[in-house]
């Protein structure tokens, strides 16, 4: 034990450079995690959060017994798992197909795929507003009266938004889900097509034959994380691209969004905690999950 | 392999233009003359084009664009460099497997990846325990400074890249460790600083959340919460311009150009730097390769 104390003394510059990063995570970090507390208290501001009563498991028992914990549930699962089966499908096809690209121009169609990525959901929201518009979006303004349809108020109608959220979605990050599975093709061995195409299959028949099975092992555990990630959802993609709108609630809320609005909006402390501590409990035990699906299939893919 | 089949140009035709499209609309309508647009609607072919969008929004009151290009820009740098230095300095003593206590630590870094304790208590540590509410600070500190992912990814480029060897003769050459992290790691570890500070970059330019959460007033507005508030409110930017130059533009004012117009400032830098940092970005990806 002496010698470690030692060695530890010797290497003292390297704790005191650790420092900083260890204070902030105390700070941003971990004491949120002791401030879930708080979802077992009533908050009263004039006692102060530690002096506030204990209530127990009552603000859950409100949650629940509101509509509004099923919503938001079903809300934050069903995107993320629309999203998860598309992004999956359509990620792998682009990454296929842009490798039959072998001309110059390829980098250009990555480019403008992986553009959006890096846009903020502000101006996503911006550019969206830009199609939607009631009164001068291209949609109401252009499209729909040459399919001689009658317009439609986007931002007050919740039926459409499954699906713009869904193709916002996929627009923002198709370019970037793709990457890995066009590092994955190129890593493949040539030798597999040249065998292929000496036996005479088609570029079909090694597309289905030879690169997607090989692509397996990586959209599984790509599909596994995402897993892990179900009850968390893009505050800026549930908030910033429906413009906050009211009526859009029904499917535009998600547990993070509701947890926004019961904070700075109507002030609800103790309800948006609870929904707060609900989503990080689940959220937990779901990565730990995923991890350990990931680990049975791939030890050097897992987190841990 | 040598011969390309034309459906394959045109999906991507198809895609390259669904990404580009809603960006062009946008850039045409912040150039389209307000009538138009009043009249016609947001038009990737419009009647008359016009520059009243811009004019209006640098000539009657400039400040309100360039006070939130100030701040973004401020907490764009301040925020990246302290970021990346507080990154490399945790990253770096954990990628040392002769560092005692090493795994205790790693883990604390890591397991603020796993579980987070919500949103509201950690609102309420930078509103009530460290007041940074309408402060510059709030927009640099909360959250966005250290991300137990980044000090992951760091951590494995340095146990990849720097040979033990090189660190072990310095020392016996009597330089200190501080020594040896500035003078000979961070030297070495130039490709993972440029990808974790781009991450940075792109990460504090794009926030608009801290904003939301911790301003209410408007001297901290960064570029994106400028954006924001007047996207959701039109009257924003013209209310809050009403003063001096409003008058040169009697009758109309390009409200909806304007709005157009804000997007196009806000988006501009990224967009431009974009050819430039997209190769490194996806380099960046791949050497990311992150384990526990």
């Amino acid at each position: 034990m002496k010698t470690v104390w030692k060695t530890a003394y010797r290497y003292r510059a390297l704790y005191l450079l650790m420092l900083p990063g260890l204070l902030y995570l105390l700070i941003n970090n971990y004491m949120p995690m002791l401030g879930v507390v708080i979802a077992f208290k009533e908050i009263n501001f004039t006692k102060g959060i530690w002096h506030s009563d204990w209530v127990g498991f009552h603000n859950f028992k409100y949650l629940f017994a509101t509509s509004d914990a099923y919503v938001i549930t079903r809300n934050t699962i069903l995107y993320n798992t629309a999203f998860i089966v598309l992004g999956l499908i359509l990620s792998v096809a682009v990454a296929i197909l842009l490798n039959e690209v072998r001309s110059r121009i390829r980098k250009a169609y990555q480019s403008a795929l992986l553009l959006p990525y890096f846009l903020s959901t502000v101006i996503v929201a911006y550019l969206l507003f830009g199609l939607l518009s009631p009164e001068y979006g291209l949609m109401n303004k252009a499209v729909l009266p040459m399919l001689g349809l009658d317009p439609v108020y986007w931002y007050m109608d919740p039926k459409y938004w499954p699906v713009i959220l869904t193709l916002v979605y996929i627009w923002k990050s198709i370019g970037y889900s793709s990457i890995v599975y066009i590092a994955a093709i190129v890593g493949i061995d040539q030798e597999y097509y040249e065998a292929a195409t000496i036996d005479g299959a088609t570029k079909w028949r090694q597309i289905r034959h030879i690169t997607i099975p090989l692509l397996y092992p990586i959209m599984t555990i790509m599909t596994l994380l995402a897993v892990g990630k179900i009850f968390y959802s893009d505050f800026g993609l549930f908030f910033q691209v429906p413009m906050n709108s009211g009526p859009l609630l029904p499917a535009t809320n998600t547990i993070d969004t509701y947890v926004y609005r019961g904070l700075m909006q109507l002030g609800d402390i103790s309800m948006a905690s609870a929904a707060g501590l609900y989503q990080s409990v689940v959220g937990f035990a779901l990565v730990l999950l995923s991890n350990f699906a990931v680990r049975k299939i791939n030890r050097d893919n897992a987190l841990f | 392999m040598k011969k390309e089949y034309w459906p394959v140009h045109l999906f991507f035709g198809i895609v390259t233009l669904a990404m580009v499209l809603p960006i062009a609309l946008v850039l045409i309508a912040s150039f389209t003359d307000e009538r138009s647009i009043l009249s016609k609607g947001y038009s990737l072919f419009p009647e008359r084009w016009s520059l009243d969008a811009y004019r209006f929004l640098f000539e009657s009151d400039p400040w309100v664009i360039l006070d939130s290009y100030g701040v973004t820009l401020f907490v764009t740098a301040v925020g990246m460099l302290v970021s990346l230095a507080v990154t490399a300095m945790l990253a770096y003593p954990l990628s040392r497997v002769q560092l005692p206590f090493r795994t205790g630590f790693s883990f604390y870094v890591f397991f603020t990846i796993l579980f987070n304790g919500g949103m509201v208590s950690w609102y309420l540590v930078f509103a009530q325990y460290i007041d940074l509410r309408d402060t510059v600070w709030a927009l640099i500190v909360p959250g966005l400074l250290l991300n137990g992912f980044n000090v992951l990814i760091m951590r494995t480029f340095f146990s990849g890249s720097i040979p033990p060897a090189l660190i072990e003769s310095a020392y016996i050459d009597g330089a200190g460790e501080l020594r040896i992290f500035a003078q000979f790691v961070v030297p070495l570890s130039k490709p993972v600083f440029a990808t974790i500070g781009l991450f940075n970059t792109l990460a504090y330019w794009n926030d608009w959340f801290n904003s939301l959460v911790f301003l209410t007033k408007a001297k901290f507005y960064s570029l994106q919460y400028l954006l924001n508030m007047s996207l959701l409110n039109i009257q924003f930017l013209s209310q809050k311009s009403q003063n001096a130059g409003a008058a040169s533009f009697s009758g109309l004012v390009p409200q909806e150009t304007m709005r157009m117009a804000m997007a196009i400032i806000g988006m501009g830098p990224i967009v431009l730097a974009y050819p430039f940092f997209q190769k490194y970005f996806v380099k960046g990806l791949t050497i990311g390769a992150i384990k526990g």
